[in-house]
C-alpha cells in the first residue's frame, strides 16, 4: 500500500517535471512567474510567500501523516471480532493543545504579514521618483508622465533602479470606465484601477528588460486581451525615449492623402496625434505609434499588415474591442496605413 | 369474516395518475418531499452548471482557441458561478437540512411547513428566471443574452452604461427572488431547531448536524439580507436614477464590493458548515466511535459563525483599502483557521482508535479531509495580504475555492447522498458503482484542480477567454481540461447509480449502517408523520443507548 503510494507520488512528480520542461517558453523565460521577482515589492512578497509556504507545508505534512496513519492503522481488519471499539468522548488536554498551537502559528504568520504590508504600502516616496498616471480603459492602458508631458499607451517605459541610482516609479492608478487591475507579476502584486477611487503603487525594477502582465480584474468583453508590457531601460535609454516622445508628430507631403483621411473621418474623435487637429482621448494616443512594438493592447505585433487589418476589421484581432471597423476602401486603407507608419 | 368477498367499486385509486402525483408534489408541505424537491432541482442545475464549466474548459484547452466567442465565454462563467452557488449548492444543502433536521431531532415536520414550501418555490422560480434570460433578454445572440457581468457583478459593469439590455436585470431579480426563499428557509431552520426538539433533547444533546445547520441558517439571515439590499440598490440605480454605484455621478464601486462580500464570505461558511455537518455524522458511524470533543466542535462552529462575519474584505486586498484595513482583515482571516483546524483534528481523533469501514460515504469523507486540509492551507496563504496581491484573481484562487467547494463541499455531499440514500428511498445503492464514482471523480478532481494552481503561480488571471502562448500556461491548461472529462464520467456514474438503485436496489431496512441518530429509528422511507410516537432521548446517540443498554452514552456525557 505505502509502496504503491510512493510510486504514484513519484510518477506524478516526474510527469509534472516533464510537463514543465516541455513547455514552450517563448522569448520571456521567466514570463509572468510570481516566483521570479525583479523589483522590491515583488521581492518582499516573495520572501513572505516562502515563509508562508514553509509553515503551511509543515502543517500539511503533519496532518496528512496523521490522516494516513489513521486510515491505515485503524482500518477494520478481516479478522474483526465484531465488537465496537472503546468509545472516547474527548480530552480537554489534547483539545487545548490543538487550539493553542494553531493560535501561536497564526500569531507568527500575522506578524510577518503585517510587516510586509507596511513595507510595501507605507514606503516613502523619494524626490527623484518617476511619476506615472496609469488610466485603465476598456480594453487598453493609457500612461501619462506629467513631469515630462509625455502620453503613451499599453507599453510602459520606466528607468532601471539600481543600488547606486535608486529611481523607483510611483504610479497613480485611475480608471476611465470599469474596474481593471494592474499586474506585472515579476515587478509587484496587483492593484486595482477603480473609477472614482484613485489608487497608487510603486515599482523599482532592478534589471533592464521587458516585463509582461495583463489586466487582472474582469472589465468586460475583451478583458483577456488587455495585455501589459513594461520596458525597463537604462537611465540613458529612458532619457532618450522621453526626449523622442516629447516631439510632435512630423508630417511629410508624401503622406498627405492618408493624413487627410485620418483627419476627416471618425479617427480624430478618439485618437490624438500631437501637433494636428486630432485630439480625441477615448482611444490610445497615436503621436508616436511606430515607437511601440504592439498594437491593440498587445493583441498583435505592430506590423503594417496588422495595422491595416486592425483598421479594416478590429474584431478579427480583438472581438468586442471598442475600435469600430472604419469601412474604408482599399486605396484609402493603404494611404491611412502609410500615414500611420510615419508617426514615429 | 372473509374479506375476499368484498368488491371495491373502483381500483383506480390504487395507481394514481401522473397528474395526481404531480399535484401531490407541487402542493406538498411535507419537509421530506420538499427536501427531495430541493435536491432533485439542484441536481438538474448541477448538470447545467457542469456543462457550462466544460464549455469553458474546452475553450481554454489551448491558447488562442476559438471554440466560443468572448461574449459566450463571459456568459458561461457568469452563469456557472451564479448557478453553482445559488441554484446548486444552497438548494441541495437546504434540501438535506429540510429532510434530515426534523428526523434527527425527533419532530414531525419543520416549524413552518407552508413557509417551507414558499421558500422552495421562490428558489425554484429564481433559477428559472435566471435561465429565462437566455430567451427573454435581448433576443438570441450566442448563448442567448445571459448575464455577462461575472458572479460578483462588480459595479460599474452592471450600470446601464456598460450593461445595456436586460441581462443584468435577470441576474439581479433571480438573486432577489431566490434570496427571499433562502431567508425564509433559514428562518424556518432556526425555528425548527430551537423549538421542535423531542423531549430530552437539550441543545447540548442535539446531533452536530442540527447545530451546524442552526449556525448556517443564522449566517444565511445575516448574509443574504445585505445581498438582497444591494440588489434593490442596483435596480434603483438602473431604473430610478439612484447613484449608489454610479461612479460617473459620484457613486462608489467599492461600496458594491463591500455589500457583495459581506454576503459572499459568510456564504462560503453557509455552504461549508453543512458539509461539516455531513462529515460530523458520517465519520463517527464508519469509525464506530462517538464524535470526539462534541462541546469543542459546537464551540468551534459558533466561533466560525462569528468570525466569518468579519473577514469579507480579504476579497478586496487589491482594491486599495490602505495598510491598516488590510492588516485587520489579515488577522481576522487567519483567526478563522483556528476553529477550522480544531474541527479537522477532532475528526481525525474520532477516527483514531476506531474500526474504519471503507464504504463509499466514508471514502468521500476521507477524501474530503485530505482536500479540505489543502484548501484550508491555500486559504491561509492568501490570507497573507501581500501574497494575495500576487495570487488574488489568478487561477490560483480559482483552484483554491474549487478545492473548498468541490473538494470539500461536493465530496461530503456525495458522502451524504450515499449515506442517506437508503433512508430516503428505502433502497440500497450499488457499492460497486459508488466506488467507481468515487475513484473517477477523485482522479478527475485532482487532475483538474491540483494542476490549476500552477498557471495561477505563473501569472494567469481568471476570467480570460483566451491566453497568449509562450507563458508556460499551455500544458497545465490541457491537463486541467482532461480532468473535467473524468469528473463528468464520475457524475454520470453517480446519477446512474441513483436511478438504478431507486428502481432495482435491494431493500435497505430502517438502519443499514447500524447508526445512532434518530432518523435511523423510523422506517425507510419514513412515513409522512416520521415517528409513530415522539421519541424521548437521554443522550446524543439515542440508538447507541438502545443497542447497548449495558453501556449507554448518558452515563458519560
Amino acid at each position: 500500500m505505502s509502496r504503491f503510494l510512493a510510486q504514484t507520488i513519484g510518477l506524478l512528480f516526474w510527469s509534472a517535471a516533464a510537463v514543465w520542461a516541455s513547455e514552450p517558453k517563448g522569448s520571456f523565460p521567466d514570463g509572468t512567474n510570481i516566483f521570479a521577482p525583479a523589483s522590491t515589492p515583488a521581492k518582499s512578497i516573495f520572501g513572505l510567500s516562502l515563509f508562508v509556504l514553509a509553515v503551511t507545508g509543515a502543517i500539511f505534512l503533519v496532518v496528512f501523516a496523521l490522516l494516513l496513519y489513521c486510515v491505515v492503522k485503524f482500518r477494520k481488519r478481516k479478522n474483526d471480532d465484531g465488537r465496537e471499539p472503546p468509545q472516547v468522548y474527548g480530552s480537554n488536554q489534547v483539545e487545548l493543545a490543538w487550539t493553542v498551537i494553531p493560535v501561536l502559528i497564526v500569531v507568527a504568520l500575522f506578524m510577518a504579514t503585517a510587516r510586509v504590508i507596511a513595507d510595501v504600502q507605507k514606503a516613502a516616496r523619494p524626490d527623484n521618483a518617476i511619476e506615472v498616471i496609469a488610466i485603465g480603459h476598456q480594453f487598453w492602458w493609457e500612461y501619462r508622465y506629467p513631469a515630462f508631458g509625455v502620453v503613451t499607451a499599453n507599453e510602459l517605459h520606466v528607468p532601471v533602479s539600481d543600488a547606486h541610482h535608486p529611481t523607483p516609479t510611483f504610479m497613480k492608478l485611475l480608471s476611465a470606465d470599469t474596474d481593471h487591475s494592474f499586474w506585472i507579476p515579476r515587478l509587484a502584486g496587483k492593484t486595482d484601477l477603480i473609477p472614482n477611487h484613485p489608487n497608487s503603487m510603486w515599482i523599482d525594477p532592478h534589471e533592464t528588460g521587458i516585463y509582461l502582465g495583463q489586466c487582472a480584474q474582469y472589465c468586460g468583453t475583451q478583458h483577456a486581451k488587455m495585455l501589459l508590457r513594461v520596458y525597463v531601460q537604462s537611465q540613458d535609454e529612458f532619457a532618450r525615449w522621453i526626449q523622442e516622445q516629447r516631439q510632435q508628430a512630423t508630417v511629410g507631403n508624401a503622406v498627405s492623402q492618408g493624413q487627410r483621411i485620418f483627419e476627416t473621418t471618425a479617427c480624430i474623435n478618439c485618437h490624438t496625434v500631437a501637433g494636428t487637429v486630432a485630439n480625441g482621448r477615448f482611444g490610445p494616443d497615436l503621436t508616436h505609434l511606430m515607437s511601440r512594438d504592439t498594437i491593440a493592447a498587445g493583441a498583435a505585433k505592430n506590423t503594417p499588415e496588422n495595422l491595416r487589418q486592425w483598421i479594416l476589421n478590429p474584431a478579427a484581432i480583438k472581438p468586442g474591442s471598442l475600435m469600430p471597423a472604419m469601412q474604408l476602401s482599399d486605396p484609402e486603407l493603404d494611404a491611412l496605413t502609410t500615414y500611420l507608419e510615419t508617426l514615429r | 369474516m372473509s374479506t375476499e368477498s368484498i368488491a371495491w367499486p373502483t381500483t383506480t385509486a390504487a395507481s394514481p395518475s401522473f397528474v395526481d402525483h404531480l399535484h401531490k408534489w407541487v402542493t406538498t408541505v411535507d419537509h421530506k418531499r420538499l427536501g427531495i424537491l430541493y435536491i432533485v432541482y439542484a441536481l438538474i442545475f448541477l448538470v447545467i452548471g457542469g456543462v457550462e464549466a466544460t464549455v469553458m474548459r474546452i475553450q481554454l484547452i489551448r491558447p488562442h482557441n476559438n471554440f466560443v466567442s468572448p461574449q459566450v465565454f463571459n456568459r458561461m462563467f457568469t452563469m456557472h458561478g451564479t448557478t453553482m452557488i445559488f441554484f446548486v449548492a444552497m438548494p441541495i444543502l437546504f434540501g438535506f437540512a429540510n429532510y434530515l433536521i426534523p428526523l434527527m431531532i425527533g419532530a414531525r415536520d419543520m416549524a413552518f411547513p407552508r413557509l417551507n414550501a414558499f421558500g422552495f418555490w421562490m428558489t425554484a422560480f429564481g433559477g428559472l428566471l435566471l435561465y429565462f434570460s437566455l430567451i427573454g433578454a435581448n433576443g438570441l445572440y450566442g448563448a442567448g443574452n445571459a448575464p455577462d457581468v461575472g458572479w460578483f457583478a462588480y459595479a460599474p459593469l452592471t450600470s446601464q452604461t456598460f450593461s445595456v439590455g436586460h441581462s443584468t436585470d435577470f441576474w439581479t431579480l433571480a438573486l432577489l427572488v431566490s434570496g427571499f426563499g433562502s431567508i425564509s428557509t433559514a428562518v424556518n431552520i432556526v425555528a425548527t431547531v430551537l423549538c421542535m426538539r423531542c423531549p430530552g433533547m437539550t441543545l447540548a444533546k442535539m446531533p452536530l448536524f442540527a447545530w451546524l445547520n442552526l449556525v448556517m441558517a443564522g449566517l444565511v439571515i445575516l448574509a443574504v439580507s445585505p445581498l438582497t439590499a444591494a440588489q434593490i440598490m442596483l435596480l434603483l440605480d438602473r431604473y430610478l436614477g439612484a447613484h449608489f454605484f454610479d461612479t460617473q455621478a459620484g457613486g462608489s464601486a467599492v461600496i458594491w464590493m463591500h455589500f457583495f462580500w459581506i454576503f459572499g464570505h459568510p456564504e462560503v461558511y453557509v455552504l461549508v458548515l453543512p458539509a461539516f455537518a455531513f462529515a460530523s455524522e458520517i465519520i463517527p458511524v464508519f469509525s464506530r466511535k462517538a464524535i470526539f470533543g462534541y462541546p469543542v466542535m459546537v464551540g468551534a462552529t459558533v466561533a466560525i459563525g462569528f468570525i466569518s462575519m468579519s473577514v469579507w474584505a480579504h476579497h478586496m486586498f487589491t482594491v486599495g483599502m490602505g495598510a491598516n484595513a488590510n492588516t485587520f482583515f489579515v488577522l481576522s482571516t487567519m483567526a478563522i483557521a483556528v476553529p477550522t483546524g480544531i474541527k479537522i483534528f477532532n475528526w481525525l481523533a474520532t477516527m483514531w482508535g476506531g474500526k474504519i469501514e471503507f464504504k463509499t460515504p466514508m471514502l468521500f469523507c476521507i477524501a474530503f479531509l485530505f482536500q479540505f486540509l489543502i484548501a484550508g492551507l491555500t486559504g491561509v496563504m492568501m490570507s497573507a495580504a501581500p501574497f494575495d496581491w500576487q495570487l488574488g484573481n489568478s487561477y490560483f484562487v480559482v483552484a483554491h475555492f474549487h478545492y473548498v467547494i468541490v473538494g470539500g463541499i461536493l465530496f461530503t455531499l456525495f458522502a451524504a447522498f450515499y449515506y442517506w440514500f437508503p433512508k430516503m428511498s428505502g433502497k440500497m445503492y450499488s457499492e460497486i458503482l459508488g466506488k467507481l464514482h468515487f475513484w473517477l471523480f477523485l482522479i478527475g478532481f485532482h487532475l483538474t484542480f491540483d494542476f490549476m494552481h500552477v498557471p495561477g503561480l505563473l501569472g494567469m488571471p481568471r476570467r480570460i477567454y483566451t491566453y497568449e502562448p509562450g507563458r508556460g500556461w499551455d500544458s497545465w491548461n490541457l491537463i486541467v481540461t482532461i480532468g473535467v472529462f473524468f469528473q463528468a464520467a464520475g457524475i454520470l456514474v453517480f446519477l446512474g447509480n441513483l436511478l438504478w438503485s431507486y428502481y432495482r436496489g435491494k431493500d435497505a431496512g430502517s438502519d443499514p449502517w447500524d447508526a445512532w441518530t434518530l432518523e435511523w429509528s423510523t422506517n425507510s422511507p419514513p412515513p409522512a408523520y416520521n415517528f409513530a410516537s415522539i421519541p424521548v432521548i437521554k443522550s446524543r446517540r439515542p440508538l447507541w443507548d438502545l443497542k447497548h443498554p449495558d453501556d449507554p452514552d448518558w452515563k458519560y456525557e
